[in-house]
Parts: C-alpha cells; structure tokens; sequence
C-alpha cells in the first residue's frame, strides 16, 4: 500500500510539472565533440546567441569525439529523441545525407523559416563537401581546415635548406639533408595518413579517388586510387621509411607531438594543428602549402576541407526549426565569422568574412592562417577536387591505413597495398550502397 | 562450502537448490519468487541481447534503422568470404593463448611469493591489487605512451639499445605491446584469486610434505598446485572470457587494432565494423560467431578439463 501512494504522489508530482505553462523559451539542444579551446568557442557562442534574442535557447553539450558523438546522436534518433543540431565530421556526411527522413536539410530549413539564405555567400570548396549534386546545402559548415605542411623554420636553416621545399623531390632532398645533421629518426612524417596521403594527395594532383566525382554525385562510385603517379608516391614512401627519411607517425594526430617536440623538422598535417603547435612548439615554425610532384599534369589543382559540419535532425516542431536557422544565420554573420576565423584558426565559412580578415591585413601578421585558404582556393575545383563521399567512410579510412601500414612494412608492394585498399573499399562501398537506397 | 561457493560462479542458484532439493511446502510460489531477481536479470543481460544479436545477424539495416530488410545468411557469408576475418582469428588465437598463459604464470609466481611470511606482505599485496582498479582504456593509453616510438619514456632506452622498437609499423612490436598491456591489467585479478587459494590450502599437509624431505619445489607441484586446481580452473576459464571479450578497450587505446590489421582480434572487429563502421549487421554476424566459439571452449573446458581438477 504505501508504494502504491508513493506511486501516486510521484504521478501527481510529474503532472504538475508538467501542466505549469511551459517556458516561453524554446530550448535547442547542440551536440557537438569540441574539446579545449576549441569547447570554449561552441560555449560562447550559444551564450552570444542566447543573450541576442528571447525566444530560444541553445544549450550545447559534448559527447566526446567526433565518432562517439555521431553514434550518440545516431541511438539517440533511434530512441526517438535526438538533439536539433548534431555535429558530424566530415566522413560523415553520406551516412548522414542517406538518412533521408533522419535529417532535415539546411537549405530547406532555411526555405521554411524565411530567413534571409543565399548560398553562394559561402565558400564552394566548403559548401562543396556538404552539398547535393545540384548545389542544395545540406548541412552547415562549421569547422573546416585543410592539409598543410608544418616547417621547423631553425631546423632548416641548421641544416642548411635554404628555402621551404615546394615539390615532393624537394622535400624528399631536405629530408635528407635533415636526417643527416642530426634528424636521424625523422626527416619528415605526417597525421591522418589516409587524409594525407591518399584523399588530399589525389586532389592536389587533380586526380580521382573514385569515380562520379569521388562519389559526390552517386553512391555508385568505385574507387580508383591505384593510378601510377599514387603507387609511385607511396614507392618512394616506401623507400624512404627504410632508413627513416620517412617516418610513420600513426593512424590519427597523435604523431603531431613529433613535430612540436622538435623530431620531426617538416610534418603534414591538420591547419587546425595550428593552436597546439602556437602553445607547444619552442621554435620558428610556419606552415607552407602541400608538396606535388612536377611532373603531374595541373598539380598543384586545389585541396578539400576536413573538418566537421552541423546537422539538423528530423522530425522536430516548426518553432524549434525555425530558432535553428536564426542560430545559423547568427553565425554567417560577417563580423562574427571573420572573428572566429581569426581567433580560433577555423576557415572562414563565407566570402564576405575571407575577404574582410584580407582586408584588415590579418594575413600579413598571420601568414599560417591564410596557407589552407589558399591551397582551397588556387584554383577552379574540377570533379576531382570537389571534395569526397564515401559511404562507411570512417572505417574505409582505417582499411586504406592499414594498408598503407603494410606496405611501409615491407610487407607489400606499393602497387599491392593500394590494390587491396580499393578493393577492400570497393567491397565496403556496395555494402553501404545496398542499405542506403 | 567453498565448492560450493565456486561452483554458483558458474551455474545459477537453480542447480544449487537442486542439489540441495529443499522442500517448500508453504507456497508454491516462493521458489519462484526467489529465482526471479537472478532469473531477470540473467535474461535481461543475457538471453535478451543476445538473440537481439542473432536477430540482427540476418538483417542488413542502415546507421538510423530506417532501412531494414532480412537478407538470411548474407552476412554471414560476406564475413567467411573475407581473408581479415581468418586473419583476425588467428591473431586471437596468438594474443589470448599468450595473455591467458603469462597472465595466469606470473599472478602464480607472485602470489607463492606474497603467501610466504614477508615483512612488508600487506604492502607488497596492496601494490599488486592497484593495476586492477585502472580502467581499460587509461590503461591502454599509459602504455601507448610509455612505449611510443618517439614520445615513450621506455621507447628511448630500447632504441638505444639497438633494437628498432616501432609498434606503428611492425606487427610483431604492436602485438608485444598490447599483450603487455592486457597481462598487466589482468595478473591483479589472478593474483587476488591465487592468495586465496593458497591461503586456504591446510598448512599441515605441506609441513608433512617437508617432514617426509619433500624440497619447496617438490611441494609446490605434488601438493599445492594439484590442491590449488579449483582456483586455476576457474581463473582459466575467466581468463579465456576476458581476452576474448574484454581487451578491445585496451587494444583500441594502445594500437586501434593496428599496424595492418597486426592486433585486431575477433572481438575488435566487432567493435570496429559495428561501431565505426555502422555495419550492424555484420557486426552482429560475428558476435554470434564469437559468442558461440566461447561457449564451446567452455564447455570443452568444463567437460574435460573439470575432469583434472581436484575438489
């Protein structure tokens, strides 16, 4: 009897709750993996947000790494109660896109809110990765970075290179010349093998990763990056590991501690490697635009973003949609995106924002925050260069550095190793093609 | 009563209260009643996700679940076809034959040390408990750290001496490393299992030994280690379900199943193409696999290997 009663008083207690009128704010839930300085940007936005206007609320909260936060949003969508917006890196984006009916396009979003929204505000090698075919915005870009190749401006010049290697002969010469006064375990190394090697490499030399414009205009695609020019570039990998002209530095970013603490003089990775190597690195660093080969037709083309975007999840109230898109356009703003461009290293997501931090002559004091801009948007993107969209992209990319790990190894040819990461991916891509009709 | 004890580890209380055939007279519901929490809550835990994984296994459904369609045996057919997927049942089978083996011997070695009369006994046993309360995963990350080719504070002096210590290319090097790992976690465990077990041995019977000239090695393997076979028993069998299940924290930490495919098991396969992947059902097909080679190898163990123990 008494749990019965107390059964009742707490059944009371919850209607009551519930019948006080609900708050006039309408409440955004933001789920999102930033962490450090970077947690602190999501924070103080939602808190500029929030005290501009009355009516809605986001309260952004973390979920811990990119992949952590996609799953948490992906079984929160399937206990029917997801967050508004959810923050997705970039491999993502077509396991995100082929949730038809999971998600709620940006575009329209913003169709149906009528705020203000003309997409040719952003920058297309950004909006690019997020768009359909035909140039409708999916999701909105949030942090973008690109490749660049960090340099140890005092290790240089000690061992005596001149001026900052352009092409990948040179930077294989410097290498050497690094190993030999001193660098004896890494003449240069890099992050995000796969990112680097294969998916970034292949844009810059304006060739395909995979068919239907890397996959950007059908789930259809098949992969193609065992061309001569990438079984050449991962020989001479090859090569080079062998004496550690060329050293491995792992799957993710952890090597990047290679490159701050000296070891490693030259070293490919992230632009958004940029706060860390300010806080770590103890001598002359900058960052220069990613190496090519001469000999490639049209190299260096442009390179694509990595980075992450923010969804909005379906089968939410028209209110709460239409406080997403006044959030969204809160953050196209221009003052506010050159702003934290400036200050946070992210790209700048719209035009009117690169143009005005050129403008105020940032770029001159800050020259390593203008070197992925400007590899982004060297030149006109052609099918290659446009971005990429793979489905079950997170582990392909695991799959394309475990073989890239094996040849490195000396445990296969170069021309073996890249043959069995298209097609181990190739196998993947008709798996995620079947389910994602 | 400490045969039975042990025995319940293994068994439900249903088997106990056989055995034991009480009589309830009063209700016949009780019996019931009193089976039901441990009945629950093995269903809830158990029998529950479990054929939620069979169900799964012949689906193929999108990340969402809003596509879902029965494709039979699809995926299991897709998994035998891939030479990973043997690649990564042999790598399971080296990685838990090894941590099983080291981790049991040297919780053994150290436990006959600590059960000896020591000044310093509680301290020594304190330290030896510690490696216990350290999750997975932190685990996992210190000795990525300790042994990182370039920032590990052990990697210096090995390269120093010579050797070519570089777990994120040689395969051999990345699994040492992860087997360290996981043996490390797991000799506190053992090692709590085994001092009870040898504490509980009848000092008289070893003094007897030593009496008739037995030396301390003689008493070790004709007394002790015959009486302590219950112990060993269960800790095999636990053991066995430990590195089948529950490294992939540390194996995600320390190489993420890498260099090449060098240290992913089965069970980090799961984990990789389920949770990485969004392959559910795929992931799902091998976690049947899995769940049905370990309950064969304890069925093995409890069918012949039980035999050589002595209660």
């Amino acid at each position: 009897m008494m749990l019965r009663h107390f059964g009742l008083a707490t059944t009371l207690a919850t209607t009551l709750a519930l019948a006080t009128p609900a708050h006039a704010v309408t409440e955004l839930q933001w789920w999102h993996a930033m962490t450090g300085a970077n947690n602190d940007v999501v924070n103080k936005l939602a808190a500029d947000f929030n005290a501009s206007q009355s009516d809605y609320k986001v309260m952004p909260s973390f979920k811990g790494g990119y992949a952590d936060t996609m799953n948490a949003g992906i079984a929160a969508f399937r206990a029917g109660n997801a967050p508004h917006i959810m923050q997705v890196f970039e491999v993502g984006t077509a396991t995100m896109m082929s949730a038809t009916g999971a998600i709620k396009p940006v575009y329209q979003l913003m169709k149906d809110a009528g705020e203000p929204f003309d997409p040719k505000a952003y920058l297309p090698t950004i909006t690019g990765y997020y768009s359909t075919s035909k140039g409708d915005m999916l999701s909105f870009p949030f942090n973008s970075s690109s490749t660049v190749m960090w340099i140890n401006k005092d290790e240089l010049k000690k061992a005596g290179i001149a001026e900052i290697p352009k092409t990948w002969p040179e930077v294989f010469a410097a290498a050497k010349k690094l190993k030999a006064s001193g660098h004896e375990t890494c003449g240069f190394s890099n992050a995000w093998a796969s990112w680097v090697h294969i998916e970034q490499f292949s844009a810059w030399h304006n060739v395909a990763i995979g068919t239907k414009a890397n996959g950007l205009d059908g789930f259809d695609t098949v992969l193609k990056f065992n061309s001569p020019l990438h079984v050449k570039h991962l020989q001479n990998l090859i090569d080079l590991q062998k004496d550690k002209t060329y050293d491995y530095a792992g799957r993710a970013n952890a090597g990047e501690a290679r490159f701050g603490s000296g070891e490693c003089a030259i070293f490919l990775t992230s632009s958004g490697y940029y706060g860390t190597a300010k806080g770590t690195a103890k001598f002359d660093f900058t960052s220069a635009p990613m190496p090519y080969y001469p000999d490639a037709a049209g190299a260096p083309q442009n390179s694509i973003i990595g980075g992450a975007s923010l969804w909005v999840m379906g089968g939410k109230k028209p209110e709460e949609y239409k406080g997403v898109a006044k959030f969204f356009a809160f953050l196209s703003d221009t003052n506010r995106q050159a702003k934290l461009h400036q200050e946070s290293g992210y790209l700048p997501i719209t035009k009117a924002a690169y143009e005005k931090t050129k403008a105020d002559g940032f770029y001159q004091k800050n020259p390593i925050l203008e070197t992925p801009l400007k590899e982004l948007t060297n030149k006109e993107p052609t099918e290659n260069s446009r971005g990429l969209r793979f489905g079950n992209m997170v582990q392909m990319r695991d799959v394309w550095a475990e073989e890239i790990e094996a040849a490195l190894a000396g445990k296969k040819t170069a021309q073996e190793a890249l043959d069995a990461a298209v097609s181990r991916g190739n196998a993947m891509l008709r798996t995620f093609e079947k389910t994602a009709k | 009563m400490t045969n039975a004890l042990r025995q319940s580890l293994f068994l439900s209380l249903i088997w106990v209260c056989m055995e034991k055939s009480a009589v309830f007279n009063r209700s016949k519901l009780l019996p019931y009643a009193l089976l039901a929490p441990q009945l629950i809550i093995t269903f809830v835990f158990f029998y529950w996700p479990a054929s939620q994984a069979v169900l799964q296994s012949f689906k193929r459904e999108d990340a969402f679940g809003l596509v879902s369609e029965f494709v039979g045996l699809e995926n299991y057919q897709a998994l035998f076809a891939q030479p990973e997927y043997y690649k990564a049942m042999l790598t399971t089978l080296i990685f838990s034959t090894l941590v099983a083996a080291l981790s049991l011997s040297i919780a053994l070695l150290f436990a006959t040390q600590a059960d000896k009369n020591l000044k310093a006994a509680p301290v020594y046993k304190t330290f030896m408990i510690w490696p216990y309360a350290v999750a997975p995963a932190v685990a996992g990350v210190l000795w990525f750290f300790i042994f990182h080719p370039s920032l590990g504070t052990l990697a210096r002096p090995l390269r120093g001496l010579g050797l070519d210590w570089n777990p994120l290319l040689n395969g051999n090097h990345a699994m040492t490393l992860v087997v360290m790992s996981a043996v490390w976690k797991q000799i506190a465990y053992n090692f709590l299992f085994f001092l009870a077990g040898l504490q509980s041995i009848p000092k008289s019977v070893i003094e007897a030994g030593a009496i008739d000239g037995a030396g301390p090695m003689r008493r070790f393997w004709t007394i002790i280690f015959p009486l302590l076979s219950p112990t060993t028993f269960f800790l095999l069998v636990v053991n066995i379900v430990y590195v089948f299940f529950d490294t992939f924290g540390i194996i995600d930490a320390v190489t993420g199943g890498g260099p090449a495919g060098a240290t992913t098991t089965m069970v980090y396969k799961v984990y990789a193409d389920g949770r990485l992947g969004g392959d559910l059902g795929g992931s799902a097909a091998q976690s049947v696999v899995l769940m049905v080679i370990v309950i064969a190898l304890t069925a093995v163990q409890f069918k012949y290997v039980e035999r050589k123990v002595q209660y």
